[in-house]
């Protein structure tokens, strides 16, 4: 019998030939992330109780991301901790004020086909794009890795979500995994694995399926797999990178349960309050009125992303009703945006742009929601609570469907502002 | 962690994130702040009316979101006895496990109610209910997993393992 994407990660990092869903294995890291907010902060006692040697500091990176810029002295702390930390164990790689995480570990070659990868952020999936099998743990698991190099893994069953046909014109990656997660439900692949596969995915740039990976946990999985191919080893060789093994699934491989949609008739989706599989299309929410939009995250800060906003946003005004905060996805978008004259269209148009950051989109710094609020917002979690305020409300979309809302104020279908010539 | 553990319900729905356990803006402060908030957006009193010893019960998906360890840490904190529900969200429950905060799945909760006196027996894989005179079968831990609630924890754990190793 073969085996899937993950099974065969699994058994790799687990030293075995042959690993089969349901069984508990021993792996091995090849990355052990941790960031600012529940990284050493929270492990230093615990891993300097248990004599405090890195099992290969080479395989260690910390982030700091999530409080950055610091909005409180606590936050300045936090920072401060995390920096003498990286310092104290002489890490090659510690990033901070770069972005977010996800983003920067995929940016600096950290990701790579076949890598196993834990962190200490659910979003950790998001390198599953790459074909890495990556997956969020938490702290004090992170002490143990950080010790043994080692944790224990139950291999997951997998759910195959297979996207065939052509994506339309103003429709997403966004789009795709929102439809996608509304069908599965937010718990309805726990304990398991996303794997995405089909014509409509193969075509996407990578910057749009890591928007699929990333957003693999909010159905419940372990992690959200896409079968590496020659788009990933052209941007690892871009980083001199050239060892990049690009393990398949098998033809025979055993999945729990196999989605297939065609991408040709799909709407822009919107996740509304207070769920993320609280799904519908753009038209049944349109009109919606908002506080803020908010472009960026882990999720949807990418260049692309950023592109297509510029693309809508261009010669016209954001709302006066509302702001609207764009947050590259890290220092790279930034400049890449600036250099395309992106960030421009976007001041002008009257958007906000902050630094990369993990900012507002969990509620930290930067743009957080008071009482009542809403917001539309191109990130992955529309939790109570999550943007600031209990009382707040968020809806998700795609980067287009955030900036047409820019513009009218209200919830608004992107394909109303894509001239049909630009459209691709 | 006692093998038996004792106490009273508080009941809550499905789908108790991160989010509402441990709200992110708190996060840069110490847990005994955070504490303070946890649950605070579907029940704000939640931190001032637990009693050490007290008992969630949940629906579907507890836990599901972020993997912020402040989340079981804040609930330890707050001496919540151990956590009941049909299922919970995957991080959740290592996290759980690895603080060592008791967490059992029965499948279906829906008959027991607030204020219900529950009795968990973590080793038999079994919860009563004495208020209604009802039994569940629970999920038991495999054995690697017993061994490190045995120990005290992951941190317990690994200090043993560590020593054979060394």
């Amino acid at each position: 019998m073969g085996m899937t994407l993950a099974e065969k990660i699994l058994a790799k990092a687990s030293g075995k030939n042959e690993v089969k869903a349901g069984e508990i294995v021993w792996v091995k890291a090849d990355i052990a992330m941790m960031h600012d907010l529940l990284g050493p902060r929270l492990i230093d006692k615990g891993f300097k109780r248990l004599g405090g040697k890195l099992f290969d500091k080479e395989k260690v990176v910390v982030v700091s991301d999530h409080c950055t810029p610091p909005a409180t002295v606590q936050q300045a702390d936090i920072l401060k901790y995390t920096r003498d930390w990286a310092r104290e164990f002489d890490l090659p790689y510690y990033y901070e004020f770069e972005g977010p995480c996800h983003q920067v570990i995929v940016e600096h070659g950290h990701v790579r086909p076949g890598r196993l990868i834990l962190g200490t952020d659910s979003h950790t999936c998001m390198a599953g794009g790459m074909g890495a099998f990556a997956t969020g743990i938490g702290s004090t698991e992170m002490i143990g890795v950080l010790l043994t190099g080692e944790t224990w893994l139950k291999v997951p069953e997998t759910i195959r979500v297979h996207w065939g046909g052509s994506i339309p014109h103003g429709v997403y990656s966004k789009d795709l995994i929102l439809k996608t997660i509304k069908d599965i439900g937010h718990a309805g692949a726990t304990y398991q694995a996303l794997e995405f596969s089909g014509i409509a995915i193969r075509r996407m740039s990578l910057d749009e399926r890591l928007v699929l990976s990333n957003m693999a946990v909010e159905a419940g999985a372990k992690t959200g797999l896409i079968e590496p191919d020659e788009a990933v080893v052209h941007f690892l060789r871009d980083r001199g990178i050239e060892d990049v093994e690009l393990m398949q699934s098998d033809e025979d491989a055993t999945y729990i349960r196999e989605l297939s949609y065609d991408a040709t008739s799909l709407e822009p989706q919107v996740a509304c309050p207070h769920e993320i599989d609280n799904v519908h299309p753009v038209s049944a929410v349109e009109g919606q009125a908002v506080d803020q939009v908010y472009l960026g995250s882990c999720t949807n800060g990418r260049i692309s992303d950023l592109r297509i906003a510029a693309q809508i946003l261009k010669g016209k005004k954001v709302s006066k009703n509302i702001r609207c905060l764009v947050v590259p996805a890290s220092q790279a978008v930034w400049m890449q945006a600036n250099k395309e004259g992106i960030l421009d269209v976007l001041t002008e148009a009257g958007c906000i742009v902050n630094m990369p950051s993990c900012g507002a989109c969990g509620g930290f710094t930067s743009g957080v929601i008071g009482a009542g609020e809403v917001v539309m917002s191109s990130s992955n979690r529309n939790f109570r609570g999550r943007m600031g305020s209990a009382s707040g409300e968020i809806y998700i979309g795609s980067p287009a469907t955030v900036a047409a809302t820019a513009i009218e104020g209200k919830i608004a279908d992107p394909r109303n502002y894509i001239p049909k010539e630009v459209m691709i | 962690m006692s093998a038996v553990i004792r106490g009273r319900v508080w009941k809550y729905e499905d789908n108790i994130n991160t989010d509402i356990i441990s709200p992110g803006q708190f996060m840069s402060l110490s847990i005994e702040k955070q504490a303070e908030h946890a649950m605070e957006a579907i029940d704000p009193e939640f931190s001032k009316k637990v009693r050490p010893g007290d008992i969630i019960v949940a629906g579907n998906n507890f836990g599901s979101g972020s993997s912020r360890e402040t989340a079981p840490l804040v609930l330890k904190h707050l001496e919540v006895g151990a956590i009941v529900c049909n299922f919970f969200a995957r991080i959740f429950y290592r996290n759980a496990i690895n603080i060592g905060l008791p967490v059992v799945e029965i499948g279906d909760t829906s008959t027991i109610e607030e204020g219900d006196e529950i009795e968990i027996y973590l080793l038999e894989g079994k919860v009563k209910n004495l208020t209604r005179g009802n039994e569940f079968t629970s999920t038991k831990l495999p054995e690697h997993l017993i061994d490190m609630v045995s120990a005290g924890g992951l941190e317990a754990y690994l200090a043993k393992r560590m020593g054979m190793l060394s």
